[in-house]
C-alpha cells in the first residue's frame, strides 16, 4: 500500500475534531468546539459538551472529507479516539466512527487518546525517533510517557496524583478573574509579568517525593498556594498584581514539568523529549524545555500550537502509524473506556 | 432528491436506543406493506456503544442484504436517557450519511404508542424517579411527550398506560399498567417515516427530543 489515508475522529472532551492525513501529511483538520457555551458555564460540562458533539458529528466528517478534497470511499482506515476522557462525549465519536466503518467497509481502529497527543508530532516533524519520552500536559492529563513503540509499546512513567496541569491553570486564572480557558491567558499576563514576585511550591520536589513519585506531579498544592497568598494580600488591602502572579504561578508548573520530563529522559538513556497537550502551547513551558533540553543534550520536539491541543488530526495520525505498521483493526463490539490505560495504544481485537 | 426506493431499493435500516433496550432492525417495504426481515434487541442500559454497531451487522447479515440494499436509516430520537439515546443517533446518522442514503427521525415513544388502541398513556424511564410520557388515542399521539414524576402526573384521561416506565411505577400510576415493558417497535418506526421515505424527503439533522437542560447553570445564573 502507498502511504495510508486515515481519517481520525476525536470526542474526548469539548472538541469535535476529525482530522484526515495521508501517512504523515495533514490533508484536513476540522474542529468545531463547545469551549464558547462552556466558558458560560466557567468550566466544561460534560452533558454540554455530549450535546455539542452530535450535533457538529457528521458536518464535522462532511467538511473534513470536503477540506481534503477526498471521498470516504477513499480512506483505508477510520481511527477514533476510544479513551481516555469524558464517558457520554466519546460515545458519540465512537459510535459514528462504527457506522461510518459499517456503512462503508473501512476498517476501523479505537485509539488511545494520549498516544494520539504523541502521534500528531509526525505531521509537523516527521517519523519520531524511538524510543522518545513524551510529557503530555492538557485540562485532562499531565503524564510522563515512555514511547519504545508507536504502533504498540507505551507505558507510563508518571503523572499528576491530584490536578491536571490545565486544571490548575483553569483554576488560578478564576482566581485572578481572568477568563476560561485559562491557559492562554494567563500565558499572555504573564509575558508581561515577573516570574521571581512569588516563589510558589514546586510539588513533589523534595528528597522524599523523590523516591516515590519521581516523575510524578501534584498541582493542587501550588493552586492552594496561589489562592492563600491572594486572600493574604486582599487581607492586607493590597491590589493584586495579576501579571507577577500568573508569571510566578506559570514558572513553578514549567519548571516542575520539564525538571521531571528531562530527568525521566536521562535516567531512562533516551535522547528524545516530546512536548504534547494543550498546556504543550504555552510559550514559557516550549521556552523552558528548549533550554533545559539544550543543557542537557536531548533533542526536543513539539508540534505547533494548534496541533497540541485536543483535534481529529492527531488521532488520523495515529491510525496512519498503525495502518502502515500492520496493526490489526478493532472489532465493532469495543466500548468507549473513560479511564481507558495509556499502555493500550490501540483496541486490537485481543484487547477489545 | 429522488427516492432511493424509486430505484428499487426497498430496505431500512431501524435504530432506537432510547430506552433500556438497544435495538436495529431490517424492514421491507414493499408497496402498501411493510415486513420486519431481521431484529436485534438487548436490555441492557449501558450498553448500547457496543453493542448496537454489531446488531447493525447481524441484521444486514440475517437478512440477506448488503450495504446496497438499504436504502434509508430510520432513528428513534428519544425522548430517553440522554447517552444511551445519543449513541442511536449518532449510529443512524453516521451510517446513512456514509452511506449516502437519508436518515429520517421517529419520536420513539411513537414506536409504542402507534400500535395502541383506545388512550393510551406510554410512558418510559426517564431515571431519577421520573417518566417520559405522552397519552395516545387510538394510535395517534396528543400534544407533545413530557417529563415528570410517574405520581404528579395531569389528569390524562388514559384508561390504561404501558411502556418500560409504566412497568417500574406502576404503584404510583393511578392507572393499570401493563407488567411486561414495552419497547418502541422498529416496524412502526419505519411506518411513521415511510411518507418521507416513499417522497424521497431530504435527509434530516436529527435532534434528539431531551426535553430536560443539562444540570450546570451558567455561571451569571449561580
Ligand atoms: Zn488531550
Amino acid at each position: 500500500m502507498s502511504e495510508p489515508l486515515v481519517m481520525g475522529i476525536e470526542t474526548s472532551c469539548d472538541e469535535t475534531g476529525v482530522g484526515i492525513v495521508r501517512g504523515t501529511e495533514l490533508l484536513a483538520d476540522a474542529i468545531a468546539s463547545s469551549v464558547e457555551e462552556q466558558a458560560r458555564f466557567g468550566g466544561i460540562v460534560p452533558e454540554v459538551a455530549s450535546r455539542a458533539h452530535l450535533e457538529a458529528m457528521v458536518p464535522t466528517v462532511q467538511r473534513a472529507l470536503d477540506d481534503a478534497g477526498v471521498r470516504l470511499a477513499d480512506l483505508d482506515g477510520i481511527a477514533v479516539t476510544a479513551g481516555p476522557g469524558l464517558a457520554g462525549a466519546l460515545m458519540v465519536g465512537v459510535g459514528a466512527a462504527k457506522a461510518y466503518s459499517i456503512a462503508t467497509g473501512i476498517p476501523l481502529y479505537g485509539v488511545n487518546h494520549l498516544s494520539a497527543h504523541i502521534a500528531v508530532d509526525t505531521l509537523e516533524n516527521g517519523p519520531i525517533p524511538q524510543p522518545a519520552i513524551g510529557l503530555l500536559v492538557s485540562g485532562g492529563h499531565s503524564t510522563i510517557m515512555m514511547v519504545e513503540d508507536l504502533a504498540g509499546k507505551v507505558s507510563q512513567l508518571g503523572a499528576s496524583i491530584d490536578d491536571a496541569a490545565g486544571e490548575a491553570f483553569d483554576k488560578v486564572a478564576r482566581l485572578l478573574g481572568l477568563p476560561f480557558p485559562g491557559g492562554p491567558y494567563i500565558d499572555k499576563a504573564a509575558q508581561e509579568g515577573d516570574r521571581t514576585y512569588v516563589d510558589f511550591p514546586r510539588g513533589l520536589s523534595n528528597a522524599k517525593d523523590q523516591e516515590k513519585h519521581r516523575y510524578d506531579f501534584s498541582f493542587s498544592g501550588l493552586k492552594t498556594a496561589v489562592a492563600r497568598w491572594i486572600e493574604n494580600q486582599q487581607a492586607e488591602g493590597n491590589n493584586i498584581p495579576v501579571n507577577d502572579v500568573a508569571a510566578a504561578f506559570q514558572e513553578a508548573v514549567c519548571d516542575v514539568l520539564t525538571k521531571k520530563a528531562l530527568l525521566a529522559a536521562k535516567e531512562h538513556g533516551v535522547e528524545t523529549l516530546l512536548l504534547g497537550g494543550g498546556v504543550a502551547a504555552n510559550s514559557r513551558l516550549r521556552a523552558m524545555a528548549t533550554e533545559r533540553a539544550a543543557q542537557a543534550g536531548i533533542n526536543l520536539r513539539y508540534p505547533r500550537p494548534k496541533l497540541c491541543t485536543d483535534n481529529g488530526a492527531m488521532v488520523a495520525a495515529l491510525g496512519s502509524h498503525l495502518v502502515a505498521a500492520g496493526a490489526s483493526p478493532s472489532e465493532l463490539h469495543f466500548p468507549a473506556n473513560s479511564s481507558m490505560d495509556v499502555t493500550i495504544v490501540s483496541l486490537a481485537n485481543d484487547l477489545a | 432528491m429522488t427516492s432511493p426506493f424509486d430505484a428499487g431499493a426497498r430496505f431500512v435500516l431501524a435504530v432506537d436506543t432510547a430506552t433500556s433496550a438497544v435495538q436495529a432492525a431490517v424492514v421491507e417495504i414493499d408497496g402498501d406493506e411493510l415486513f420486519l426481515a431481521s431484529f436485534r434487541r438487548l436490555i441492557d442500559g449501558r450498553g448500547h456503544v457496543e453493542r448496537l454497531a454489531p446488531f447493525i451487522e447481524e441484521c444486514l447479515a440475517e437478512a440477506g442484504k448488503t450495504r446496497a440494499d438499504i436504502g434509508a436509516v430510520v432513528a428513534g430520537v428519544g425522548p430517553g436517557p440522554f447517552t444511551g439515546l445519543r449513541v442511536g443517533m449518532v449510529t443512524a446518522a453516521a451510517y446513512a450519511d456514509g452511506a449516502g442514503i437519508p436518515v429520517y427521525g421517529v419520536c420513539s415513544l411513537d414506536g409504542i404508542g402507534g400500535n395502541t388502541r383506545g388512550t393510551a398513556l406510554v410512558a418510559t424511564d426517564a431515571r431519577r424517579k421520573e417518566i417520559y410520557w405522552a397519552v395516545y388515542q387510538n394510535g395517534e399521539r396528543v400534544g407533545e411527550p413530557q417529563v415528570g414524576k410517574p405520581a404528579e402526573l395531569p389528569d390524562t384521561g388514559a384508561d390504561y398506560a404501558l411502556g418500560e416506565g409504566a412497568a417500574k411505577y406502576a404503584a404510583e400510576l393511578k392507572i393499570p399498567a401493563e407488567p411486561d415493558a414495552v419497547y418502541p417497535d422498529p416496524v412502526k418506526l419505519v411506518e411513521l417515516a415511510a411518507p418521507r421515505i416513499r417522497a424521497g424527503a431530504p435527509t434530516e439533522q436529527l435532534t434528539p427530543l431531551y426535553l430536560r437542560r443539562p444540570d450546570a447553570k451558567p455561571v451569571d445564573q449561580r
